[in-house]
């Protein structure tokens, strides 16, 4: 009798699961097909003019099928459609070994290390300059302009004289490209960072003084645990443009390897499937990068004690 | 009621003499004298060691945008060990400056001040006070224990004497069994046991609570009042305590000190002698009603001054 109430319950709560699974994604759902499908009325109005061209130009005769069909199909159409993008994505991921120079896998492994390494050096950075301002005045004054105006140049401008000069040195691959990335991604976290050093409460550093707290002591139990939701919020948008900072890097290569190389490939030859699957690669690793930044921030806040 | 006072019922003579007199004859402790004016009259001091704090003709004057503002005017007290002293008066009469000025959060404009016989700033390196703020100000990250081994930590005391005091004054304020939680799971009352155990955890011979029951509801203040005294008993600490309740200041003092603002001073100092054992009960006493009439009469006089 009582595995029968347990097994009803179980029922139950599987059920009741189930519902609050259909509740929460519900919207998303609804909202990618909603968007799916004015992508395909997009792509058959800006392809309509180009496949019937294409056909007039060849004088065959042709209904109206044949110019749908041919706006899903084209080979260098001006807007894919979403299971072209799609079928080329997979193909070029799962169609070739994970090293050959045509798999999507090669590529975006050699822009996601550069990311990583820039992300890393980008927080670094970061947190560095964030508590230098935070400990002294004058360094917040003579720092705060100069790291405001080197978000001003664009980095498109930037980044071929960074791969120049750094060449010149002697340095390549990785590096240059890590750099690139870490001048994008510094940004937000000393931004954040600052604001979270600064963020304890007027009462706890009052505390931390009476108890004679060395300034050392003060970071350590203080302002740093205050500053770590800021840490990961800013985080966050440091590993998106650390992505798209290696990106671009990888522009004034010339297009050797990864995400920007095959966007840029793909735009030499009109390759616009080849674009669109290499951006979808890129927002697959972005949101690859960010689910995995906020997976580390709700397992600190969990030891944190927050309120889950 | 107010409308009916007549001025000339200011407390603050100048000389102050009659008071003292009256003061002398009740004090039970020795040296306890005040003084509110410029003066700087002050009573025999039979040992200095025995002060727990001692401030001579303090002023201290805030720069503001509006000018300037005298948040001390001339303030002398000398609080013997193992009293407790309450301030209280009006918002800006200074009684939380008066605070933090002896736990040199704040720098006097001049006057001297001494706390265990030594200059506030040295006090303060020395550790030898505890604070306990209006709000509980808990680290939210940390657990109850951990919260109670902050200072502890800070001030480099060993793994097992951190745990073993923890344990010791969570037991102190009743919150055995409550050492893995966190802040947030705790009611507001039971935060501020937190930050008391937490000030007293390293042991100071002295004790500044600012407030520190202000954000609580009627009935946890008065059961943390009581639990309060009996540490106060059990401990023999030297309490300064600040706060707007006339109840709670004669209750739990030994000696109650009204301060008025602009400039903030101090306007009458009232002995309380209360047996140390005591319950919430001698609060309908006459002579409970007495003091607190007095109270209210010099904090009443402090605010005429205004019109």
């Amino acid at each position: 009798m009582t595995s029968n109430t347990i097994g009803y319950s179980t029922i139950r709560a599987h059920d009741w699961r189930l519902r609050e699974m259909v509740q929460r994604y519900e919207p998303i759902v609804a909202i990618v097909l909603a968007l799916i499908a004015i992508w395909y009325v997009a792509a058959v109005l800006m392809n309509l003019s180009l496949v019937r061209d294409g056909f007039e130009r060849e004088e065959t005769p042709y209904t109206v099928a044949d110019l749908l069909e041919g706006t899903m199909s084209a080979e260098r159409p001006l807007l894919p459609a979403p299971h072209q993008v799609i079928g080329a994505f997979v193909d070029s991921v799962f169609g070739y070994a994970p090293t050959a120079p045509r798999s999507l896998v090669y590529h975006s492994a050699v822009t996601l290390s550069a990311t990583l390494l820039g992300f890393v050096l980008g927080a670094l950075l970061g947190v560095i300059l964030a508590l230098m301002i935070v400990h002294s005045r004058v360094l917040e004054k003579s720092l705060l302009p100069w790291i405001i105006c080197s978000q001003m140049v664009p980095i498109l401008a930037l980044a071929p004289i960074f791969i120049v000069v750094l060449g010149a040195i002697g340095l390549q691959g990785l590096l240059p490209k890590s750099i690139i990335s870490a001048y994008l991604s510094f940004f937000p976290v000393t931004v954040g960072m600052v604001k979270g050093f600064t963020s304890p409460d007027p009462m706890q550093l009052d505390l931390m003084r009476t108890w004679s707290a060395s300034p050392r002591q003060v970071l350590a139990k203080l302002r740093w645990p205050s500053a770590v939701p800021y840490l990961f919020a800013s985080l966050k948008v440091a590993v998106t443009i650390s992505l798209i900072g290696a990106i671009v890097a990888e522009l004034p290569t010339g297009g050797e390897a990864g995400i920007g190389a095959r966007l840029l490939a793909g735009s030499y030859y009109g390759q616009t499937i080849q674009i669109w699957a290499a951006l979808l690669a890129a927002a697959t690793l972005a949101s690859g990068l960010i689910g995995l930044v906020d997976l580390a921030e709700r397992v600190v806040a969990r030891r944190m004690g927050a309120r889950l | 009621m107010a409308l009916g006072m007549p001025k000339a019922l200011k407390l603050n003579e100048p000389d102050g003499t009659l008071r003292r007199g009256e003061r002398e004859l009740l004090a039970p402790i020795e040296p306890v004298t005040m003084n509110s004016r410029a003066e700087g009259r002050v009573g025999p001091i039979s040992s200095p060691q025995r002060l727990a704090v001692d401030v001579r003709n303090v002023s201290l004057t805030f720069e503001t945008a509006d000018g300037k503002v005298d948040a001390l005017s001339n303030v002398s007290l000398q609080v013997a060990e193992g009293e407790f002293v309450s301030f209280i008066g009006p918002s800006g009469c200074g009684k939380t400056t008066m605070l933090r000025v002896i736990a040199d959060l704040q720098q006097p404009t001049s006057g001297t001040l001494l706390v265990n016989g030594m200059s506030a700033a040295q006090a303060r390196l020395g550790r030898r006070y505890g604070y306990v703020f209006q709000a509980p100000a808990l680290f939210p990250w940390r657990t109850i224990e951990k919260n109670i081994k902050l200072p502890l930590e800070v001030m480099g005391f060993s793994d097992s004497e951190q745990r073993q005091r923890a344990a010791r004054y969570l037991a102190l304020v009743n919150l055995t069994g409550f050492e893995r939680k966190f802040p947030w799971q705790l009611s507001g009352g039971m935060q501020q046991r937190v930050s008391i155990a937490r000030a007293l955890s390293f042991d100071p011979e002295l004790l500044l609570m600012d407030e520190p029951f202000g954000a609580l509801d009627e009935i946890v203040r008065d059961h943390l009042n009581q639990q309060l005294l009996q540490l106060w008993d059990k401990t023999g600490k030297t309490v300064l305590f600040v706060t707007h309740s006339i109840p709670e200041a004669v209750f739990l003092s030994t000696r109650i000190v009204v301060m008025s603002p602009r400039p903030g001073r101090i306007i009458d100092v009232i002995d309380c002698n209360f047996p140390r054992e005591r319950t919430l009960e001698i609060r309908e006493t006459s002579e409970f009603l007495k003091i607190a009439q007095r109270v209210r009469v010099g904090l009443r006089a402090g605010h005429s001054y205004d019109e």
